[in-house]
């Protein structure tokens, strides 16, 4: 363990003192056309070196396009795209050596065990035996999947294989990991798992990280730098927190409160409170509001205990996808055109959206 | 240059390794590939008509001649060649019968599959220095039974016929029995084939099928595993890798390959030991052929690998290319009882030239020299499809 961090850390030294200010990836007027569909419409922006950066918007909006033109899986119609420094059509081949990818589907041979796997793929970046050995062991026992080593990979659960494809995409150290939805149709536990290995991967090693996603609260979790694509183009590019005020508009929160004896006269109360915008009954015992204002918090809950109301939970609501397209294309999320639909078994917005108090178990 | 080579090398066996090693775990699919060449020649070996496929034809026997009685009785003469000839091919068991009615019943019935009538005239027609006629009865539903009969009636007759004169010219000249042979029936034919031994159906058709099996699982096999690969996702694992692209293909193939020439030698082995096949040339020449086949297979499948989307696609093209080209590739016919216009197909199909210049090594034990056509055509056939092939794989592996 100690050994891979120093030869780790050997390895990012001078990225470390670089971060910030080096654009590791550059994409100029990047399109990608098939036949009529443009799936990638011109668009522009680049990654800093050692910043997590997200791509964030509904399905098929052209997320997985830019991240199979950037790992050299897909020649672009028009424009460029370099990544460190290498063009990703002229020297695919310098590309491929700095990247590591983690797409939608399993890069994984169910048959072979998890060693055979890494060892298949690792052989084909020309590492030396014994360093690729060491570099196995070192990846499984990061992720604790050590002792399922000599397992075939197709008995592992869906969590354990999006682990084992992640150390897959890390064996030849890349300086930029290219992650396509990577919790998508897992369950809570291993989502939280997957987020803070990557969060890890990128404060330890300053592997700088392109991630995609749907869900806002994943983006925000985990990206200091948030791209908003859709039908192609990129409509907004901005940091997480300046995103959200501009989707929450101002400073409006938006609460549930469960309260056990929630009557019409405690409505009305907090119904005229200065704060308070909005108010309306969920079901018997919850109620929405949306306030604004620092002191709302408090001068709800006062208002509500002054009248002997009991409050049972409260739980403030994040803005969803929903909202930030409402707000920045000013339509709903489409639900049609998507290439990909999501299985059955898999809702996609199951989890990962507002419920903090989920996402906080360990 | 050389150093390139050399990875390339490296790499696709690497994939060739990960692909049999997938291979090999798939017990069901191990089994698969194992039963198919014991089905295939068992289907074939036991299905297909041979020589001695008619056997045993049951017959019914009505003898009305014989009321005169005595020691010229023609019948008996008759029935005692045909026992003969009978015991030595066992073509026909016979069974007596009362009479013609009897006899016609039993056929509607399928209790025998013809019979021969006697009539009651057959002695004395003979005895009057006439023709003695024999009444075949047959099986309107099976024509090919009633032509072994016809066939073997006549055998007999021309064997009486033959012994009759002899004994009357060897009486007349007052020479020896073989002379007289030599004076009855002075043409005769003796069969030699261009290797010493009998030769079956089979000895056609084993050659055949070993090459298609092999020649076929490449074709097949290659589209199949990296359009498979393509649809799971696991191909960007080895896209994303900084490895030539032609490594996929040639690790690819290695391992189709070596699936191919284990069926292959599954069926020579089955034909050998089931059904006496046995190899008159050289076994390096086979196996070098049978790689040569795979070579000059391997473009195909390449492009239609690239044309393909999905594994569904690549499975239907390759069926509607696999039927004609088993069926016209002199496999299980000879191409020469074709007409023209299905020989000249034939003949742009390089499974056919494998066929027959495995054929010619494996049954006539042909070597290099005698086989110069088919090499050549093979190899041409191959450095083509591939100088077609790698360009078109490049295009649409990086859509």
């Amino acid at each position: 363990m100690f050994i891979f961090y120093l030869d780790i850390l050997q390895r990012f030294i001078p990225d470390v003192f670089a971060l910030g200010n080096e654009s590791i990836i550059v994409v100029q007027n990047l399109t990608k056309a098939f036949g009529d569909f443009v799936a990638v419409d011109n668009i522009t922006f680049d990654v800093k070196k050692g910043e997590i950066f997200g791509l964030l918007g509904p399905n098929g909006a052209g997320k997985s396009t830019v991240i199979r033109i950037l790992s050299t899986l897909t020649r672009p119609t028009k424009g460029t795209a370099t990544v460190g420094g290498f063009d990703v059509v002229k020297q695919d081949n310098e590309v491929r050596k700095l990247i590591g990818i983690v797409s939608e589907k399993m890069i994984m041979y169910n048959r072979l065990t998890a060693r055979e796997n890494l060892w298949f793929f690792g052989s084909l970046f020309a590492m030396q035996k014994e360093e690729l050995k060491r570099r196995i062991d070192e990846l499984l026992e990061l992720v604790q999947l050590t002792k399922w080593g000599k397992a075939q990979v197709g008995k592992f659960s869906t969590g354990m294989k999006q682990k084992m494809n992640i150390i897959r995409a890390l064996l030849n150290m890349p300086q930029v990991l290219f992650l396509d939805e990577p919790t998508l149709g897992l369950d809570p536990q291993s989502t939280v798992e997957i987020r803070e290995f990557i969060r890890k991967l990128n404060r330890e090693q300053g592997t700088t990280v392109l991630i995609t996603t749907h869900m806002m609260s994943e983006a925000d979790l985990l990206c200091d730098n948030i791209g908003i694509i859709d039908h192609g183009k990129i409509v907004a590019l901005d940091t997480s927190t300046n995103l959200k005020n501009a989707i929450a508009g101002a400073n409006t929160t938006i609460l549930t409160l469960e309260i056990a004896n929630l009557t019409p006269d405690l409505l009305a109360t907090v119904r005229a409170l200065k704060c308070v915008e909005a108010v309306s009954q969920e079901n018997s015992s919850h109620m929405k509001i949306h306030a604004h204002g620092d002191g709302a918090f408090d001068s709800i809950i006062d208002s509500i205990r002054a009248k002997k109301g009991n409050i049972i939970s409260m739980q403030n609501i994040q803005p969803t996808l929903e909202d930030v397209f409402l707000h920045i294309t000013g339509r709903e999320v489409r639900e049609t055109a998507d290439q990909k639909i999501p299985l059955a078994e898999h809702p996609r917005s199951g989890h990962g959206f507002g419920n903090a108090s989920r996402g906080r178990r360990r | 240059m050389k150093m390139r080579g050399k990875t390339l090398m490296s790499n696709s066996l690497r994939i060739a390794w990960k692909d049999l090693m997938e291979l090999f775990r798939n017990r069901l699919g191990l089994v698969m590939l194992i039963l198919m060449p014991i089905f295939m020649m068992g289907m074939v070996g036991f299905i297909f008509p041979s020589n001695n496929s008619l056997n045993h034809v049951k017959v019914g026997l009505v003898n009305q001649d014989g009321l005169l009685g005595g020691p010229t009785n023609a019948s008996q003469a008759f029935l005692s060649v045909l026992d003969q000839m009978n015991s030595q091919t066992g073509m026909l068991d016979i069974s007596n019968a009362n009479d013609l009615v009897g006899l016609k019943d039993s056929v509607q019935k399928g209790d025998i599959q013809g019979g021969i009538v006697i009539p009651s005239n057959f002695t004395q027609c003979l005895m009057s220095h006439r023709q003695g006629t024999l009444i075949i009865v047959t099986d309107n539903s099976n024509p090919q039974i009633s032509a072994a009969m016809q066939t073997a009636l006549t055998a007999v007759f021309h064997q009486m016929g033959t012994m009759l004169a002899q004994g009357i010219v060897a009486n007349a000249t007052d020479s020896s029995p073989t002379d007289a042979l030599a004076m009855v029936q002075p043409y005769n034919i003796e069969v030699e084939g261009v290797v010493s031994g009998h030769t079956s159906y089979f000895d056609f058709i084993a050659p055949g099928i070993m090459a298609m099996t092999v020649m076929m699982s490449v074709m097949t096999g290659l589209p199949a595993a990296i359009s498979q690969e393509k649809e799971v996702g696991t191909l960007d694992g080895m896209m994303v890798a900084p490895i030539n692209r032609l490594s996929i293909i040639v690790g690819k193939t290695i391992a189709q390959t070596a699936r191919g020439l284990l069926q292959g030698v599954l069926i020579l082995i089955l034909a050998s030991v089931l059904f006496g096949v046995s190899i008159q040339g050289s076994i390096l020449l086979v196996f070098g052929l049978l790689l040569l086949g795979v070579f000059s297979f391997v473009g195909l499948g390449v492009v239609l690998t690239s044309f393909a989307k999905d594994q569904e696609t690549a499975m239907m093209i390759m069926m509607t290319l696999m039927f004609p080209m088993m069926f016209l590739s002199g496999v299980f016919f000879p191409v020469q009882q074709m007409p023209w216009y299905m020989q000249s197909i034939s003949k742009a199909l390089p499974l056919t030239y494998a066929a027959d210049a495995l054929r010619k090594v494996m049954v006539l034990g042909a070597g290099i020299p005698q086989i110069t056509t088919e090499l050549t055509v093979l190899i041409t056939f191959g450095v083509v499809m591939t100088a077609i092939a790698v360009p078109v794989f490049k295009r649409a592996m990086t859509r």
